[in-house]
């Protein structure tokens, strides 16, 4: 049981957890038997059955009984399910329309109910379990309370609202102008732009796959691994001073991580060609400058030359296509600065101090 | 049985009752239709809905409960005002009187974990919305007003988790608004910042950032207390409340809920 704790506690390490959750997400969005219902069981219970196994762990206990993470654990189990359910109906219409039959929803869309009593009850049955359930929820459990507020001693580990440890996670590979405030803002315009971007007219108003596989990923990609799991990273497993802990460690005040990382500038004019940093800053930044250059301006142009890519600058047009490309550029900075950070130690693409510009 | 029968009977035919519900228990579908028509509440809804969208598995009702949880923290938020003061003298001692003192002691946990809830099927809700593609025209524009909520969702209870005026709470609202320290231009830590000078006197400065106006002061003090609470109680619920309403309303006009075109 202790190797198996101490296997788990290694492969939670981000860049373990993180490369695992990529291949499993690439492995389930292909997989056709996990949206059966029997895979749906089968996954229930090897979840039901981790945190069954893993509470008896005191240090996984001690965190994830908090009160406040109580709606955590909910939310893993609600966006789970829901994961489950949705593609579940979207392979059973995606059957439906290989077979030439009209989708579940097409079926009966065009049968028009009376709202009494059928819609009417169904809500007042849904806000009665509903209240049932809060009260209940509320009777059982209560609303924490800390001790009084001091400015002068600040808690160790120090986190935001749940909601956005994601954000405060993205703190670890980016400065606050980015996560704090560019990064959340440009979520925000992304998800707005969605509907103005997506040229795709299939798939509107019932559940499918095939028919927007692409649209899915990506929303799937940004909603699952890097809204939920970064969140669930950040609650669970980020501990004193930020520290990355496995869900079976103890939280230690004192452990200390060395932090060696390195600019890109110091990693290709010190590093690599053995002369020391240019004083002036823009040539000193230039790789950097370069390459974001490149990544925001360029790249999008290559990828037009890709067949795959082509079809949707064909169906979007220029506009649609560079504002998509550059939000979808945008969100795949996060991992792959993570991944920059976690195997080359890098901070910064680019690290202007002189104007706070750190990138 | 007999008794009781009789009873409804004369409930539902006394001037009281006739004189709030015009059409009585529907029976036939022109009083169906009538009774959707002659309520406020129910007018919401269209007569008749597709058979697709009234399922639950279509739909998982996540929209709904959003609303539903909206009300309950309104209800409940409401009545923890008539305790609550936000000052931090009281406002930490408040808290306490709520768990100890207070009749019916579970308004605060009711607000709490309504919170949470509602943040969780406000982001299930947009995943069902995605997953049906029902943001593809003519709802655009509805799922716009849908990201507002949402951000107002998540800036309702931001705001809300200073309130208890615990350790918690301060430090979570300082670890959240320390960020606007680096608004690009505006927040004093923020890039591009120093450039704007007037006459070498800096214009952003920690007694001037976006930050100094989110938390209304250099540190979390009394004067962020008033400013959550208001924007908390009053001034983001009212713009929510304002937003739900056309969100509401273009559901109708976009055609009810979603299904195939």
């Amino acid at each position: 049981m202790e190797a198996i704790k101490s296997l788990i506690n290694f492969l939670s390490y981000p860049q373990w957890s993180f490369t695992l959750s990529l291949v499993l997400f690439w492995l389930a969005m292909r997989s056709k038997l996990l949206w059966t219902k029997a895979g749906g069981w089968v996954l229930l219970a090897l979840i039901t059955l981790f945190f069954g196994l893993a509470m008896l762990d005191p240090n996984f206990f001690v965190v994830v009984a908090k009160p406040d993470n109580v709606p955590i654990v909910m939310m893993v189990y609600l966006v789970g399910f829901f994961w489950w359910f949705a593609m579940h109906k979207a392979h059973e219409n995606d059957r439906r329309i290989a077979d030439g039959e009209p989708t579940f929803e097409k079926s009966e869309s065009e049968d028009r109910i009376f709202t009494w009593p059928d819609l009417v009850f169904s809500e007042f049955i849904c806000m009665v379990l509903l209240t049932v359930g809060m009260v209940l929820w509320s009777i059982l459990l209560k609303a924490p309370l800390e001790e009084p507020a001091n400015t002068s001693v600040a808690p160790n580990p120090s986190k935001a609202p749940w909601y956005f440890l994601g954000l405060q996670e993205m703190l670890v590979y980016f400065d606050p102008w980015m996560a704090g405030v560019v990064l959340p803002g440009l979520i925000i315009v992304g998800l707005m732009a969605i509907p103005y971007i997506d040229t795709n007219k299939k798939g509107n108003g019932y559940y499918t796959l095939k028919e927007r596989r692409t649209e899915i990923w990506l929303f799937m990609f940004g909603f699952l691994i890097l809204w939920c799991e970064l969140i669930v990273i950040g609650t669970f497993l980020r501990g004193p001073n930020w520290n990355f802990f496995g869900p079976f460690e103890y939280w230690d005040v004192n452990k200390v991580e060395p932090l060696v990382n390195v600019d890109l500038s110091e990693l290709i004019w010190i590093q690599i060609l053995g002369v020391g940093l240019p004083s002036n800053f823009l040539l000193r930044e230039i790789f950097g400058i370069v390459f974001t250059g490149f990544y925001f301006l360029v790249l999008p142009v290559i990828l037009i030359k890709n067949k795959f890519v082509n079809r949707f600058y064909q169906d979007m047009g220029p506009t649609r296509y560079y504002v998509g490309m550059t939000l979808f550029l945008t969100m795949m900075l996060m991992p792959i600065k993570m991944y920059l950070r976690w195997f080359l130690n890098l901070k910064y693409f680019v690290h202007i101090q002189e104007f706070f510009l750190n990138l | 049985m007999e008794a009781l029968k009789n009873l409804q009977k004369n409930i539902v035919k006394s001037q009281i009752w006739k004189s709030i519900f015009r059409v009585g228990i529907p029976t036939d579908n022109r009083k169906r239709a009538l009774a959707m028509l002659g309520n406020v509440v129910l007018h919401l809804h269209p007569i008749k809905v597709k058979k697709s969208g009234l399922r639950m598995s279509y739909t998982w009702c996540m929209g709904g409960t959003a609303f539903f949880l909206f009300l309950v923290e309104t209800i409940t938020g409401i009545l923890l005002m008539f305790y609550y003061r936000p000052t931090v003298e009281y406002a930490y001692f408040d808290m306490i009187d709520l768990r100890e003192a207070a009749a019916f002691g579970i308004m605060r946990e009711l607000h709490r974990w309504g919170a949470h809830a509602m943040v969780i099927s406000v982001w299930l809700h947009m995943f069902r919305v995605f997953m049906t593609g029902s943001y593809k025209p003519p709802r655009e524009f509805n799922w716009n007003v849908g990201v507002i909520l949402l951000v107002l969702t998540l800036l309702l209870s931001f705001t809300g988790y200073l309130l208890p005026w615990d350790q918690l709470a301060i430090w979570a609202i300082t670890v959240g608004s320390n960020m606007a320290r680096a608004t690009p231009l505006l927040g004093a830590e923020g890039p591009g910042a120093a450039l704007l000078q007037l006459g070498g006197t800096k214009l952003i400065h920690v007694g001037s950032d976006a930050r100094f106006g989110l938390i209304a002061g250099r540190t979390i003090g009394n004067g962020t207390l008033i400013r959550f609470y208001v924007l908390h109680c009053v001034a983001i619920p009212f713009v929510a409340a304002c937003l739900i309403a056309v969100h509401f309303w273009r559901v109708r006009k976009d055609g009810g809920i979603s299904g195939p075109v």
